[in-house]
């Protein structure tokens, strides 16, 4: 079983040379800690930064330069900042290659759930209903089960959704999967250890296995 | 060169009162108008509606307004990090309009650009979607966002001048420069406020023709909402 940071370091093997992304709260930020050196990626904050770099240095915090999750952050060399329809715009326009969020649920189609619990939790979507209509490549970082251990990988969205039909891969501390075109959770990877017992037991949907699944490879 | 200096936030929020609607700059805490949020409370008025990314937070930023009941209507993306605001909006004291973050900036620009509405891809098939048109071209569906519609725009800025000239600094540009644009009356607090000349025309973010009234701000506190570092 993986902990966020292998979650995190498997999806950066997804991640291509020469490509702007952008990260989410929580586990996607981890992501940019594992891109290989030699990989040119930008990262985007839809808040106005291309080009965020690592975190500020103790007592170099600069107020005016935050990223989506509100951390103070830096920029890298060859950074440029924006407003916020400029921001959206390059994510409307395809021109942010990929986004990589956290998620409460997903069904077997993809739609993806994670801004609100009807009654008990509203924090809005922020940026997600628009990264996730946009016409990139939507991974999902989550856990499999939630705390009470039910699966969070469904038939169908309890939640309100955040967007429909849109996620193409899921990682969590499981598995690697990809949703099938005609629906369904296909089973790509096991995390090192987990059997497809496991996998199947902490999948609610439909879950299709075809031949020998490999152990994930970092 | 037209003079747009007033002498401080009570005298650009004059005009402002009960009922208003206000489209108020920052993303987080992060480029938001402080002194006018001072001035708005103390001269208490009632019934705001107030557009923004975010609601602040407790006891700083929109989250003053809140404590003071002084917001109707909140139209935002994100509204975390208020246990008031949530607690409003649930008891249903406040109410609540959650839109897409870049609905929020293209319904800003749309207003700015004298575009009474657009098309979005963003909240298709979800319940942001309800009650609104939607159309499809070349296979996408799109929804209708109508153009805000708003009073007032309340924005900061890094540097501005006489004439209203904004330039905004790293990642608090965010709404500000779109709303400045959207507002019917728009209000600009300033870091540093400079003669007429002192920016360079290349450099401005936000020309002068969008600003009204501008004034340079007192006592920025620019809380940090979520700070993060690196040990050295």
């Amino acid at each position: 079983m993986l902990d966020k940071e292998g979650i995190a370091k498997r999806i950066a093997r997804e991640v291509s040379d020469n490509s702007y992304v952008n990260l989410g709260i929580g586990i996607p930020t981890l992501v940019a800690n594992y891109i290989p050196p030699d990989h040119h990626v930008v990262f985007q904050t839809e808040n106005g930064l291309l080009g965020t770099g690592p975190f500020p240095w103790e007592g170099e915090e600069d107020p005016d330069l935050i990223n989506a999750g509100k951390q103070t952050i830096t920029f890298l060399p060859g950074a440029s900042s924006f407003d916020s329809a400029m921001s959206f715009g390059m994510i409307h326009s395809g021109k942010v290659h990929m986004t990589i969020l956290g998620a409460m649920e997903v069904s077997e189609h993809g739609d993806l759930a994670n801004w609100k619990i009807p009654g008990k939790m509203v924090k809005g979507m922020g940026g997600a209903m628009d990264l996730v209509a946009a016409s990139n490549k939507t991974l999902v970082a989550m856990q499999h089960v939630n705390k009470s251990g039910e699966s969070k990988l469904l038939p169908e969205c309890t939640l309100p959704i955040t967007g429909r039909r849109c996620v193409q891969k899921i990682f969590t501390e499981l598995a690697v999967l990809e949703i099938a075109p005609e629906g369904g959770f296909i089973l790509l990877e096991r995390a090192p250890s987990v059997s497809v017992d496991q996998i199947k037991n902490a999948t609610k949907g439909r879950l299709i296995i075809k031949g020998e699944i490999p152990e994930m490879i970092f | 060169m037209i003079d747009k200096r007033v002498s401080g936030p009570t005298e650009a929020l004059r005009d402002l009162g009960d009922g208003a609607s206000i489209l108020l700059g920052g993303f987080g805490l992060c480029g938001i108008p402080e002194n006018c949020i001072d001035a708005l409370v103390q001269k208490g008025v009632k019934n705001l509606t107030c557009i923004s990314n975010n609601a602040g937070v407790d006891g700083f930023g929109i989250g003053k307004l809140l404590a003071t009941r002084q917001v109707k209507k909140m139209i935002s993306s994100y509204v975390g990090e208020n246990e008031e605001f949530e607690r409003q909006l649930l008891s249903g004291e406040l109410e609540v309009e959650l839109i897409p973050q870049g609905t929020l900036a293209f319904r800003c620009l749309a207003a700015g650009y004298g575009m009474p509405a657009l098309y979005t891809a963003a909240g298709v098939g979800t319940e942001v979607a309800i009650g609104k048109e939607t159309r499809n071209f070349d296979g996408r569906d799109y929804l209708l966002e109508r153009a805000f519609d708003a009073d007032y725009a309340i924005v900061k800025a890094w540097k501005g001048d006489h004439d209203g000239n904004l330039i905004f600094r790293r990642t608090s540009r965010n709404f500000n420069p779109l709303m400045a644009m959207a507002g019917k009356i728009t209000i600009a607090e300033v870091e540093e406020l400079v003669a007429p000349g002192m920016l360079d025309p290349d450099h401005i973010h936000t020309p002068g023709i969008f600003v009204h009234r501008i004034f340079q701000g007192k006592g920025y506190e620019k809380r940090i909402e979520k700070k993060t570092t690196r040990k050295r």
